[in-house]
């Protein structure tokens, strides 16, 4: 074990791995993240914190982490290098490390002409490997980026994203192994609604025994509304809807069409559990937390592993 | 005006490693006035890999490289040089060097840092091709530059967003990652992106360094 994450434990002990996501809330109040981190207890082994997603101000993904650790659950921290330099990200690593948060997710991050203030500087200083990098040189090496050295360092399990959908397709492989080099431990793939595509995609990855180095949870979320699923089509980028996905929403009554979306859910988690070399799923239900504990349950996810202390 | 000057000889030669026939190209417009890759500096450097070595199949300095019509047919007299080198050094700052990499399918090092456009922004009209970040990466990716047309300077390959070549920020903008790959695939040369590029340095950009450019 190199860390004290739950999910490393989980992981490590071959249990299929289940991390749900938490968007934290557009205003200082934390009453939200807890009661988003209740639902989300018992039925996730982890659970990510959104670092600005879309490039929206948001509650720092730090921040609501430790609010989500008070309820007993292991936060995985998100961290764009969108916001930050190679000076503010190390010093939010040693930051987080020593409030007892375990997992970080390394991000380029959203480019901020998405978000709420598209007059903003992005920063951009290290892109997400080579964050990667640094995070890993910190914890393994004691080392600075710049070479100096440290006396405590920064005992995180170090996650990286990968996109199976975004072009070139044929480089997207090779940059996970870039990933793996720079010392990712695991990885949270982009949401998959593309089963055939993603089935392409870690086809390439276990020809390059990627699997065997780095724990692959596999991106999945419930849609809402033949809306959603449209707008995720067509208006945010790195997505691949399938027709079929949309299809398959408008042959339901109106009032069902959410309780297929989380079917459709459920069917991808079975689809994906069956390829080789996928160690886990990553949940996005965003802004819709209460439909995990349904989802994990009748994907027969459940009970999640605990372990002694 | 693109103010630039020679990188390295060290970092040079590190790029040449492994290329024993080299073709030389250099510009009479703002590499000339600065001492960078004008007349006497094709020479010089001409000299200088042969006592490393190499071959030089030949060199042409272009009254204005970032011309592109203008250089189209400077290098059409060169043909048989150029073919018969294993890549071509091209010593200007990174309007000149991807003009190059856009006419020519070799592979093309840049031989200077571009340190400020000095007020211009040299012969492209399309798009910004040099940011003058002081510190050119354009021998990672194929000659195509990612600080200056990468919405997010990724050094390490596209990021997500990246669907059908185009940019996820608008869609009238390319992806140059995908444009980077498609070259290096072109050129047999994919394994360059395998490599881990490491944080730039930043303290010599026009936009991040001290306001007063260090000028030889």
């Amino acid at each position: 074990m190199k860390t004290q994450s739950n999910l490393e434990r989980v992981l490590e002990a071959g249990q299929f791995a289940v991390t749900g996501e938490l968007g934290p809330p557009q205003s200082a109040d934390s009453e939200i993240v807890r009661r988003k981190a209740k639902i989300l207890k018992g039925h996730v082994d982890a659970f990510n914190v959104t670092d600005g997603q879309t490039a929206v101000v948001r509650m720092a993904s730090w921040a609501a982490c430790l609010i989500g650790k008070g309820e007993g659950l292991d936060p995985i921290v998100q961290m764009t290098c969108r916001d930050r330099n190679r000076i503010a990200l190390q010093m939010d690593v040693l930051g987080i490390a020593a409030l007892g948060i375990n997992n970080m997710l390394c991000l380029t991050g959203d480019h901020q002409k998405f978000g709420n203030h598209p007059m903003a500087k992005g920063v951009y200083d290290v892109d997400s490997i080579q964050l990667v990098k640094m995070v890993k040189d910190m914890r393994d090496e004691r080392k600075f980026q710049c070479g100096e050295e440290m006396a405590v360092e920064p005992r995180l399990f170090i996650g990286a994203a990968a996109n199976p959908f975004a072009d070139p397709f044929e480089f997207r492989v090779a940059r996970l192994a870039k990933k793996v080099a720079a010392g990712a431990d695991f990885i949270q793939t982009q949401i998959i609604y593309n089963v055939d595509k993603f089935a392409e995609w870690m086809k390439m990855v276990r020809d390059r025994g990627l699997h065997e180095k780095v724990k692959i949870l596999a991106g999945v979320a419930p849609i809402k509304s033949v809306g959603a699923a449209k707008y995720m089509k067509t208006r945010v980028p790195g997505m691949d809807v399938p027709d079929s996905v949309i299809e398959r929403l408008q042959g339901v009554p109106k009032e069902q069409v959410s309780k297929e979306g989380i079917q459709l859910c459920i069917d991808i988690i079975d689809q994906v559990r069956q390829i080789e070399g996928v160690a886990g799923i990553h949940l996005m239900a965003i802004e819709w937390e209460e439909a995990v504990p349904e989802i994990v349950e009748a994907a027969g996810l459940l009970p999640r592993p605990r372990f002694v202390t | 005006m693109l103010i630039s000057e020679q990188k390295p000889i060290e970092e040079i030669l590190s790029y040449l490693e492994g290329d024993k026939n080299i073709f030389l190209i250099g510009c009479k417009g703002c590499a000339e006035g600065w001492g960078s890759g004008g007349e006497k500096q094709v020479e010089e450097m001409a000299n200088t890999l042969q006592e490393k070595g190499k071959t030089v199949t030949g060199s042409v300095v272009v009254d204005m490289l970032c011309d592109a019509a203008l250089s189209r047919l400077k290098l059409r007299a060169y043909k048989k040089e150029v073919a018969a080198a294993d890549s071509i050094l091209v010593l200007t700052d990174g309007a000149g060097v991807q003009t190059v990499a856009e006419l020519v399918d070799k592979v093309v090092h840049p031989g200077c840092n571009t340190l400020s456009s000095g007020g211009a922004h040299a012969e492209w009209k399309e798009a910004e091709r040099c940011l003058e970040c002081g510190d050119c990466v354009l021998e990672f990716t194929g000659g195509l530059c990612p600080i200056a047309r990468c919405s997010k300077h990724l050094l390490n390959g596209p990021c997500g967003g990246s669907q059908g070549g185009k940019c996820e920020v608008d869609p009238d903008i390319p992806c140059v990652w995908q444009q980077i790959v498609d070259r290096l695939a072109k050129l047999g040369q994919l394994d360059k992106l395998e490599r881990l590029v490491t944080p730039k340095n930043w303290s010599v950009s026009l936009t991040s360094g001290p306001p007063v450019k260090r000028l030889s």
